[in-house]
């Protein structure tokens, strides 16, 4: 069934199968996200793309795009909550942008520049879920893990390893790794797998990469998280010869 | 008459001065600004107490027991007191220690590091006492306003100060945000 | 025997099914104390699992560690009526007795001390689980003599029976049970009716989910039978662990054929083979009891092939087990759990009925559910429909606890009013129930004379009650670190949600709070309500909510007049440097009153 729906006013196509993610990425319309990508299965768990639809939250990554349906997406109340659980995710972690080499290439800061974070309230957590620098080329800092699978799907259904999953339960959720030792080197993880690249924060870096390119002309210091989730999403629709 | 001139007083916590070295860049608008602002405590007055302000801009995270002194001195004293800065915000670069047990940066720095004097901790009073971790100052006084960045930029400097003395509520453009 | 061979034994045991992940970790654990690396890794080889996917469901689970309880593991229950009934100082006392500190294993590794949640014995607690065994109504002669037994390392089967004595407190029943039930009645009745007769009198009966979301159980069968797949399964969730509910134990352990009845009703009605009866890891000691009834089902010709003669009519039903997670009662996590899996509610839509365990139609109901559908089959729509109230039907089991005289499970037809309940089990100057546990709805004495029905006040079956002197505080601040500590961590704002939410309850508890807290509070709590993926997020503020509306002063009491305060003890924060520098000065504090 394909058909139409409404967002923030505005009338989008959607093909049969699409969620609310997808067909309004296809009409050009971001919604906030940091566990979803492009090609990879739904997760649902950062909860930064919840929506209204016909007046009921849902997450938009993984809710399916219905006929008629209201939804809304940008507006100041959904932006606020979002602004908190991106709040949340701050202090959950270890996120200290001018220590990390990730920053200006991270999700979890653009997403928080498009959001306006400007002000914490909650206190901070400093988890010690401890970094693995054993690997030669590849560095895990479970600190500054925002727990959004990406990974654990990258290395299972793109590189057909295994080499991730969330281990634990609720505060004291992390990373492990498929070693008895726990040491990323014992993986049979490689520099070039999809698992490397695909982590939105700083959680795994690839090693001597630290300022290939420099502060201020990374990604996000030239676009903003909105029009590079657009064209990531042009691209790959252009990869499928669409 | 001329207006009253706001009483601004700064200071670095667990800070770099960075903070303060990017306050100066905004170069030849400090002549606009000291048309419109005194300075009370800060490194630029030489004043070693904080009296009654209208604006304190802290630098820095609470990294020891001064730190909080001057902290409380500074919440006590100013109307409006604003976190300046990466490590007044998160914790910042110093925080990079909270992962790490406080014996083992003693022994690390005193102990173990060449050229040392083994086994000797030192106890003088007139050192600050550090915390176990170091903290953003929110999460010890009440905080107002925070301009991010590592450091803010000049322009966020002058933004935040210029509309304060506009009587305008601050806000940050979305280009001057920035957390590195 | 070496690990892999305690592996592969267990593994066998289960079929080398990596469905059945959790049951294999279970009995390694049994064999072995603990699960270390080595365990994960034979537990891997046997199943042919990446061991990082055992290792992920391994530390899910509460009742699994990766280190050594010792011989003798005893955990006490949590829950605020086994505070209420003292269970901080018997803890305590049982750690003095053993010098020993909580949460850690004694230096002989002889003996681990620490909490758990709530183990289902509400009306007779304090309680503890020693290695997974049922320790009710705990006092210090009992853990003089649990000390003794165990400093002397009798073997629990040697210990006095008594200890270990569960009663089922039945102290009002109805249809479900104080009526008789003959085994198998039900299921003779549906071979009479067929399917779809017993689906009209579903109908007609309109029994909803005992479970606590209340949706039509006809609805759901209807809609598995409907469903296409190449299989189809039944699965019993008894995995009852919200706190201050008991009664699905007291079902399974004095009416456990009314239970399989229902669930081979079902089975007939939506073509289902295969049963599961998911019983939280707390209830262990029902297993041999429960296999007993199940295989004299089979023996009667109740379960099994051709069951009551009738030509393709097969259905068999195993027992699993969940290991300590509270989230494990929402079905689509069960069915994660039951795969083998950490219990993490997945995404909805498709629903169980559709696509459920190992992604075929799966009907998954609660204990008193599939009893009362049982009771259906034999007396017939109309007769349970005219029981309670039109939009409930039937009867609802209450399991009482907290400032009574006489706790344990009461059956009422839904309507009963709280005062009714209240009245009967004799409850001491009662200021405040909470129905159907942390998740359900905490009433004050303003509100006695509202109703157990769907209509008014739902629930899943708790029933706490809380005398004058209680603080409701206290009582939301022990269910909020429960959700904190049940949390399976899937989406942020439970996660992240949950401990801040009990970080500013502690706070408050410390008498550090500020309006800037109760502010913060109340972000959160909308965060959580409109974001959460599950119900467990959903709910985990409710009693924070619920009781600051209804008992303000009980927070206002313990708000400084202070706009902040910091929520870390700032001078306390300095200990450690002074113990490194020996130093004591002035200077080495930041007390207000002492710098």
């Amino acid at each position: 069934m394909s058909g139409h729906f409404i967002i923030d006013g505005r009338t989008i196509p959607f093909r049969a199968g699409q969620t609310i993610m997808e067909a309004a990425a296809d009409a050009g319309v971001y919604i906030p996200h940091l566990c979803h990508r492009p090609g990879y299965t739904p997760h649902g768990s950062c909860k930064l793309c919840t929506v209204d639809v016909d007046g009921r939250p849902a997450s938009a990554c993984t809710a399916k795009a219905q006929e008629g349906s209201i939804v809304e997406n940008d507006t100041p109340a959904l932006n606020d909550d979002r602004r908190a659980l991106t709040e949340m995710l701050f202090v959950e972690g270890n996120h200290i942008c001018p220590a990390c080499e990730k920053t200006g290439d991270c999700q979890l800061q653009a997403v928080a520049y498009h959001l306006k974070l400007v002000s914490y309230r909650f206190d901070h957590f400093y988890p010690a879920r401890g970094v693995d620098a054993s690997h030669p080329d590849i560095l895990l800092d479970r600190n500054r893990c925002i727990l959004c699978d990406l990974c654990v799907r990258a290395s299972r259904d793109v590189d057909g390893k295994n080499v991730f999953e969330i281990g634990h339960r609720g505060i004291r959720s992390r990373v492990i790794v498929n070693a008895a030792s726990g040491r990323l080197a014992d993986t049979d993880i490689d520099v070039s797998d999809a698992a490397v690249r695909v982590c939105p924060v700083g959680a795994i870096l690839i090693k001597r990469r630290a300022f290939a390119v420099p502060i201020g002309k990374r990604t996000y210091d030239l676009k903003s998280v909105a029009e590079v989730a657009i064209e990531e999403v042009r691209a790959q629709r252009e990869d499928e010869g669409g | 008459m001329a207006e009253r001139k706001l009483r601004v007083a700064t200071t670095s916590l667990a800070g770099c001065f960075g903070c303060h070295m990017s306050l100066l860049d905004i170069d030849e608008r400090l002549f606009d600004l000291v048309q419109v602002v005194e300075f009370d405590r800060s490194p630029l007055t030489d004043i070693k107490h904080c009296g009654p302000c209208d604006l304190g801009l802290i630098e820095g995270g609470v990294c020891n027991a001064e730190n909080v002194h001057v902290l409380r001195e500074f919440r006590e004293n100013c109307r409006i007191l604003v976190a300046v800065g990466a490590c007044a915000i998160t914790g910042g670069v110093p925080a990079l220690r909270n992962n790490i047990d406080l014996w083992d940066c003693f022994r690390e720095v005193y102990q173990y590091e060449a050229g040392t004097a083994k086994g000797v901790l030192p106890n003088d009073p007139e050192l600050p006492l550090p915390f176990d971790k170091v903290r953003p100052i929110y999460e010890v006084v009440h905080v107002d306003y925070y301009l991010p960045g590592c450091p803010p930029s000049a322009d966020v400097f002058w933004k935040f100060v210029t509309d304060l003395v506009a009587g305008r509520e601050p806000t940050l453009d979305r280009e001057m945000l920035r957390y590195d | 025997m070496t690990h892999d061979e305690v592996a592969t034994a267990c593994a066998l045991r289960h079929g080398r099914s990596p469905t059945k992940l959790l049951q294999v970790l279970r009995d390694v654990q049994a064999a072995l104390g603990h699960l270390g690396a080595d365990a994960i890794d034979a537990v891997a080889r046997a199943l042919g699992l990446p061991r990082v996917r055992v290792e992920a469901t391994a530390t899910f689970y509460h009742l699994l560690h990766a280190e050594s309880h010792g011989v003798y593991e005893i955990l006490f229950s949590d829950n605020i009526i086994d505070h209420m009934q003292g269970k901080n100082e018997l803890l305590e006392y049982m750690c003095e007795r053993m010098w020993l500190a909580p949460e850690r294993v004694s230096e002989d590794g002889l003996v681990y001390v620490g909490s758990t949640s709530d183990i289902g014995l509400g009306d007779q607690g304090p309680a503890a689980l020693v290695n997974g065994a049922p320790l009710p109504l705990l006092d210090h002669n009992r853990l003089d003599l649990i000390a003794g037994l165990i400093r002397n390392q009798k073997p629990l089967s040697e210990w006095p029976p008594m200890l270990f004595e569960v009663a089922t407190n039945i102290r009002r029943g109805d249809v479900l049970l104080a009526e008789p039930h003959a085994p198998g009645s039900s299921v003779a009745r549906v071979l009479e009716i067929g399917p779809q007769g017993m689906l009209e009198d579903l109908e007609r009966a309109s029994p909803r989910g005992r479970g606590g979301a209340g949706f039509k159980t006809a609805v759901k069968w209807a809609a598995c039978r409907a469903a296409p797949g190449s299989a189809r399964y039944v699965i019993c969730n008894a995995d009852e662990g919200e706190p201050g509910t008991f009664k699905d134990r007291v079902l399974l352990q004095a009416h456990a054929d009314l239970v399989f009845d229902g669930m081979t009703v079902a089975a007939r009605v939506v073509g289902a083979a295969h049963g599961i009866l998911y019983l939280r890891g707390e209830y262990l000691f029902l297993v041999d009891a429960l296999e007993a009834v199940l295989q004299r089902r089979r023996d009667d010709g109740l379960l099994g092939n051709r069951i009551l003669g009738e030509p393709g009519f097969d259905f068999d039903i195993g027992i699993e087990l969940g290991a300590g997670a509270y989230i494990c009662g929402e079905e689509s996590a069960l069915i994660e759990s039951a795969e083998g899996k950490a219990g993490r509610p997945r995404n909805r839509p498709p629903f169980p009925v559709t696509c459920g365990y190992l992604g075929q139609p799966t009907v998954v109901d609660n204990v008193e559910t599939f009893a009362c559908t049982a009771k259906i089959a034999v007396r017939g729509g109309a007769w349970f429909a005219a029981i309670g109230t039109p939009e409930s039907t039937g009867t609802k089991l209450l399991s009482v606890s907290g400032d009574c005289a006489r706790p344990g499970v009461y059956e009422y037809p839904f309507g009963v009013s709280v005062r009714r309940v209240l009245a009967d089990c004799g409850a001491k100057r009662p200021h405040a129930v909470q129905v159907g546990g942390p998740s359900g709805t905490c009433l004050s004495w303003r509100e006695f004379d509202r109703r157990i029905a769907f209509e008014d006040v739902p629930t899943a079956g708790a029933f706490m009650v809380f005398g004058r002197e209680r603080d409701m505080f206290e009582v939301a601040r022990n269910f909020t670190h429960f959700f904190a500590h049940e949390s399976c961590g899937f989406c942020t704002p439970c996660r992240v949600g949950t401990s801040l939410l009990s970080n500013h309850m502690d706070k408050l508890a410390a008498g550090k709070g500020s309006a800037h807290d109760l502010t913060q509070m109340q972000r959160l709590m909308h965060i959580m309500l409109t974001m959460s993926h599950c119900g467990l997020g959903h709910t985990a503020a409710k009693p924070v909510v619920e009781t600051m509306e209804k008992f303000p002063e009980t927070y206002e009491r313990r708000l400084q007049a202070l706009d902040y305060e910091p929520a870390f003890d700032v001078d306390g924060a300095l200990e450690t440097a002074r113990q490194i520098t020996g130093r004591d000065d002035a200077f080495a504090h930041v007390d207000e009153d002492r710098s």
